[in-house]
């Protein structure tokens, strides 16, 4: 927001604006995208990887952080959303970006469908509902492997190229173009998901997680807003998986497992929750870290993991990114 | 003067205990109707059953002479009827000036917006702007609710509901716990409201009561005990045995209220 904007508005009306200002670190952010792309062209494989698994965190947290509804079986979409895209490739049509919008529009189906689920009960039933989902999907999955391949996973998914207005580009096993295509596609939905957030929808939100009675009490519809963003955070999950399920040319019954579910709400924890960011600073904290551990010693990368979660969560998130802090006097 | 609210034989039922009894209650147009009565005479349970958080067990509830018994509480507070909670009900992660933001956007019929920002609406602002000032609460607009001191946030909480716009208000003992010097304040405030607001008020200080309130029902374990203009029920000899008597005992209790 520039100065010459808001000079002559009430001290009001620019505190008001200011709430969606963007910050330095925001922008900063937005520039390291296409930065590591350009730097860091060895590690494309690793960092497509940090990219869909941030795009996924970033869905949870708009249900979670925002809305407050906790789900232990976000992969639900994440996984509806690979199967789409790798049928679709198989049976249909080749082009990822089709596939992607398929996949995108399955799991908001998915999404809207399931979200009666979640409307009633206590943070418990949501937790089991959500829990359960997964798990019919995931045995869904399973059975049905005439269509799904079941246990064996869905091979022999051929992508074409990417056709965009600068030319055609094919998905190369340094898997540069993969990441590209992961990085648009987040950058993309961050910046959707940063505009609902900053909305009067995206406030009502967090006013219901913080109060359904007074949200309900100015006029507000508390089921209609948790459906809406349930179908919105499905959708975006679901592309998180289509991108994996494209990039890979696999889809396996792994996208649809427990631990992927608990694995996106360990890296939205790391993040921090509600500020939009939390699942991309999670994402690159929790796979580098893997990455680090594992090379050092690969059969204790739980320990390590566990650690970490246990000093995170008793420190503070806010203590431990600023280490100046750590010895000071407490004030 | 027309009736704006009514119900008709309402009765809540809690197991086996009469919350709300056969209650039929008339708030006419522009009214300054309050509601009193012991701890426990459930009053709060009726205004919960006209503001919908509550389903009657039996009974109707009119607005403007149509049925509203059935209608959802955000479907009601559109049609104008807003309520003040007795136990302060406010979102703790949002700052003051957003939630009244998010209330008079609400009111304006733009909280289904989903791509400009909440402050980029410039009516939205200026209504904002009049009630932070209202309500004293300009210098604190940018602080988080969490953290505001409790008349910081009892003003809030009134100013919240008047972002409604209300048509009827049902005021549930608003100044209580407010020290004594804002508590003629926020009762100007209520009064400057335009005179066609209907208002239904409950609260334990008789002075305000009678100060503020033309009309007077008196509820006593769930039903209407009595009903009449200021005078006749400050003067009603079986009111004052159940209420207002000069016994210690009833003193205490209305102490705790």
């Amino acid at each position: 927001m520039n100065h010459a904007d808001t000079a002559g508005l009430a001290p009001t009306a620019r505190s008001l604006r200011g709430y969606a200002r963007w910050r330095w670190w925001e922008l900063a952010l937005y520039a390291a995208l296409p930065l590591s792309w350009l730097l860091l062209p060895g590690q494309a494989l690793l960092l497509n990887e940090i990219a869909i698994v941030a795009l996924f965190a970033v869905s949870l947290d708009l249900i979670l952080g925002y809305a407050g509804i906790v789900s232990l079986g976000h992969a639900a979409f994440f996984g509806f959303g690979s199967y789409a895209a790798a049928l679709f490739a198989k049976n249909w049509m080749p082009d990822p970006l089709t596939g992607l919008a398929v996949a995108v529009g399955a799991s908001a189906l998915l999404g809207l469908v399931t979200s009666v689920l979640i409307l009633r009960g206590t943070d418990l039933t949501r937790l089991m509902v959500t829990l359960g989902v997964a798990s019919v999907l995931y045995e869904l999955a399973n059975k049905l492997d005439t269509i799904t391949g079941g246990a064996d996973g869905l091979q022999g998914v051929v992508m074409g190229p990417l056709v965009t207005p600068f030319g055609r580009f094919d998905f190369d096993l340094s898997g540069r173009v993969a990441y590209a295509y992961s990085l648009l596609v987040l950058g993309v939905s961050l910046f959707v998901a940063r505009r609902i957030v900053y909305s009067p929808f995206g406030v009502s939100l967090q006013a219901l997680r913080d109060n359904r009675l007074r949200a309900a009490s100015i006029g507000l519809s508390v089921r209609l807003r948790l459906v809406a963003i349930y179908t919105i955070a499905a959708a975006i999950a679901g592309a998180a998986g289509a991108l994996l399920a494209q990039t890979s040319g696999f889809a396996s019954l792994d996208v649809f497992d427990f631990h992927r579910s608990a694995e996106v709400l360990l890296v939205l924890v790391i993040g921090g929750t509600g500020y939009l960011y939390g699942g991309v600073f999670g994402a690159i904290v929790f796979k580098l870290l893997h990455d680090l551990v594992s090379a050092w010693t690969p059969q204790y990368w739980n320990f390590w993991l566990g650690l970490f979660l246990v000093v995170l969560v008793l420190v503070g998130r806010d203590r431990l990114v600023r280490p100046w802090t750590w010895f000071g006097r407490k004030r | 003067m027309s009736v704006v609210l009514e119900t008709r034989s309402l009765v809540k039922r809690f197991g086996g205990l009469a919350a709300t009894n056969e209650v039929s209650l008339k708030v006419e147009r522009g009214a300054r109707h309050a509601l009193i009565g012991p701890n426990g005479a459930g009053k709060t349970t009726l205004i919960n059953l006209l503001t919908g958080v509550l389903e009657p067990s039996s009974g109707t509830i009119a607005l403007d002479g149509s049925d509203i018994t059935h209608l959802s509480v955000h479907a009601r507070v559109r049609r104008g009827i807003v309520r003040t909670f007795q136990i302060n009900q406010l979102f703790n992660g949002l700052t003051p000036l957003s939630s009244l933001a998010l209330t008079v956007s609400a009111q304006q019929g733009k909280s289904a917006g989903w791509w400009k920002p909440l402050g980029s609406d410039a009516a939205v602002a200026v209504e904002c702007e009049n009630l932070l000032e209202r309500f004293r609460l300009a210098d604190v607009m940018d602080l988080s609710v969490g953290l505001l001191a409790y008349g910081k946030r009892r003003l809030l909480e009134i100013a919240t509901a008047l972002a409604c716009k209300p048509r009827v208000l049902l005021l549930d003992e608003p100044v209580a716990g407010v020290p004594e010097g804002d508590r003629q304040e926020i009762f100007e405030t209520i009064n400057a409201l335009p005179a066609e607001v209907s208002i239904l008020l409950i609260e334990h200080d008789m002075d305000l009561v009678f100060n503020f309130a033309k009309t007077v029902t008196v509820l006593v374990g769930g039903a209407v005990f009595a009903e009449g203009d200021v005078a006749s029920i400050s003067n009603d000899p079986r009111v004052k045995a159940v209420y207002l008597g000069e016994d210690d005992a009833a003193d205490a209790v209305l102490a705790h209220g």
